[in-house]
């Protein structure tokens, strides 16, 4: 079995337990001033990459596992948390404070990236969570001709290439069979991601971190989608309390809900 | 001569106007517009939810085609094609895209949207089209629209970005348009009595390269999550997957509810994780949703908060689903369920 080159892409965003802001010019989400974190579906690509090799669990051994996002210079700060949670290295792709990629755009560089890189899988979050697209793998996988496995929950890897994945569908699980190379998304299910420790956050330091820029790969960020408008949602207003369950029951009826 | 007028004030004054320039012209250009409404289906079933997909391409004006593939769909192609308004049903007939492989789908997908130059192409935010519509957006290479609540007009769409928390209004300049759309924001169309065409597709016969190997679905009589009318869902309060079943699958039957879970409930194991709501797990919008014990984070919001009627029952005055509520019920679950399950039963 061929030695695992494992391609990682994180993303910067907004931290999960922050309440997203529209701005005021209603344009885009406030994010100057805002905590930021990885994307908490690239958190489980890492870990599953680290452990794959740390449990042995690839009959070929893991040979690389690069890290690579593309973003402002504070991308780096992810970067580091990746190889301080054990990838060997990482790939920056520098873009300008502000500056976006839709998903074809980031499947695009990353096909170019994996050719590049020699990776024979690549692992990538289901969907990130301030666009909540969910594309970027499955469009990859499509740009390469690879085999995908979206949500996986479970991946094992067995002789000949091939690899095993359980995902979850609507209504349960189910299992599909591929031989690398190919592309894995990950679901919340997978693993629970290990902290990065004090003494490997300061060797992550050392570990080699490239730069380069989509020009470099030969791309230009062209965009198909102009964002018209961003809005905060219609506002809820709680409905008040009831004092016990048949007031309850009888506010469901006036309701019209039961 | 109009519709170029509009383009000119679509792109000039979009933001502003775009709501009311669609709500004045309804789809002045819709000879041009031609849709693929891409349909599921299962051991030759049809999925009645992915009828969406025809709801959202009425929605936009023009001719529009079903599409089902399979190992034997003649039966659900002749279903989806007694919708009214459908022109035709696209059929093809083999096992290899019976499971949906999106190496084999895709490819399938792009040859019959080529051969008819279709200028959208929908599909449910179903893990099926999850998994197959990227691929084919990318093949065809057009930026995807995922997940749209509302159709504007022939490029613009709204979409809920940052778990719900945001609104955005895109518009797209690919010359197709490859969209999924939030189930629960287009009701399904229902098969009547229209008839239109069915014919047999391309079928470009790819190589396989991934094999399927085995599902296992969760089974239950109660009615789906996704689709269902009520839905009881229980959080980190019930404590345990025996209090879960005890407490919850009751009040469930006497409300002839789905029952759906928090993260931290499914993560504790107290239920399936095909029964999350949420950012990550499925998004709802029933006409009645009780939460129990479910604190209300922004992540289950995402899930539910268009629901119709939104109950609460919580120990925690202050937990956060009760200021989305409409009506909440502060006490013990334990306590508060059954007597609630005992009353809806008797009466």
């Amino acid at each position: 079995m061929s030695a695992l080159r494992i391609l990682v892409p994180i993303k910067r965003v907004i931290d999960y337990a922050v309440k997203p802001r529209v701005n005021k010019a209603q344009t885009a989400v406030e994010t100057a001033g805002v905590k930021h974190s990885m994307n908490p579906f690239d958190d489980l690509s890492v870990e599953e990459s680290v452990d794959i090799r740390d449990r042995n669990r690839a009959p070929g051994g893991v040979e690389d596992i690069c890290a690579i996002s593309a973003g402002p210079p504070k991308a780096q700060d992810i970067l580091r948390t990746a190889m301080a949670m054990g990838a060997d290295r990482g790939i920056h792709v520098e873009m300008k404070e502000g500056e976006e990629l839709e998903p074809l755009m980031v499947a695009k560089m990353l096909k170019k990236v994996a050719e590049q890189q020699r990776s024979n899988l690549v692992i990538l979050g289901k969907q990130s969570i301030d666009g909540d697209s969910a594309q970027t793998g499955q469009m990859l996988a499509g740009l390469l001709g690879w085999s995908q496995a979206t949500q996986a929950c479970k991946v094992e890897f067995g002789e000949g290439d091939s690899v095993t994945v359980t995902k979850e569908v609507d209504g349960g699980v189910e299992t599909v069979r591929a031989k690398l190379p190919m592309v894995v998304t990950t679901d919340l299910r997978l693993n629970v991601p290990r902290y990065a420790t004090l003494p490997n956050i300061m060797k992550a330091k050392k570990k080699k971190l490239d730069k380069m820029t989509l020009q470099d790969l030969g791309l230009d960020n062209e965009k198909r989608l102009k964002v018209l408008k961003v809005t905060e949602p219609a506002a809820r207003q709680g409905g008040g309390k009831v004092e016990d369950v048949d007031g309850l029951i009888s506010k469901l009826k006036e309701l019209g809900a039961l | 001569m109009f519709p170029t007028a509009r383009r000119v004030l679509g792109t000039a004054a979009g933001p502003l106007l775009g709501r009311g320039a669609s709500a004045l012209s309804p789809c002045p250009r819709s000879r041009l517009l031609s849709t693929l409404a891409i349909l599921e289906q299962r051991d030759g079933q049809l999925n009645l939810a992915s009828l969406s997909a025809f709801t959202a391409a009425k929605k936009l004006g023009g001719t529009i085609h079903g599409f089902v593939a399979g190992s034997k769909v003649s039966a659900a192609a002749e279903q989806a094609a007694k919708v009214d308004g459908v022109e035709q049903i696209i059929a093809v007939e083999n096992e290899a895209y019976e499971k949906g492989l999106p190496e084999n789908y895709a490819p399938l997908l792009v040859d019959n949207i080529k051969k008819s130059n279709y200028t959208h192409v929908i599909s449910g935010h179903t893990a099926f089209g999850k998994n197959v519509l990227p691929r084919v957006a990318a093949l065809l290479d057009s930026q995807q629209i995922s997940d749209i609540t509302s159709i504007q007009d022939e490029k613009t769409f709204v979409r809920p970005i940052y778990a719900g928390n945001a609104i955005a209004t895109v518009e797209s300049s690919d010359p197709i348009k490859i969209i999924t759309i939030r189930g629960t924001a287009f009701a399904p169309a229902t098969p009547e009595s229209a008839s239109a065409a069915v014919v047999q597709g391309v079928d470009p016969k790819p190589e396989p390269t991934t094999e399927w190997v085995s599902e296992d679905l969760a089974k239950s009589d109660r009615p789906d999550l996704a689709t269902a009318s009520k839905v009881v869902s229980g959080g980190r309060g019930l404590k345990s997957k025996e209090d879960f079943d005890r407490v919850m699958l009751p009040l469930a039957d006497a409300l002839g509810a789905a029952v759906g879970a928090s993260r931290a409930a499914v993560d504790s194991g107290y239920a399936d994780n095909s029964l999350q709501v949420g950012q990550t797990g499925k998004v709802v919008a029933p006409q009645l949703y009780m939460a129990v014990g479910i604190s209300g984070a922004i992540q289950h919001l995402a899930g539910m908060k268009d629901s119709k009627v939104i109950a609460a029952i919580n120990k925690d005055a202050d937990a956060p689903i009760f200021q989305v509520a409409d009506v909440g019920l502060v006490g013990d679950l334990f306590e508060k369920v059954p007597e609630l399950t005992e009353k809806i039963r008797s009466s």
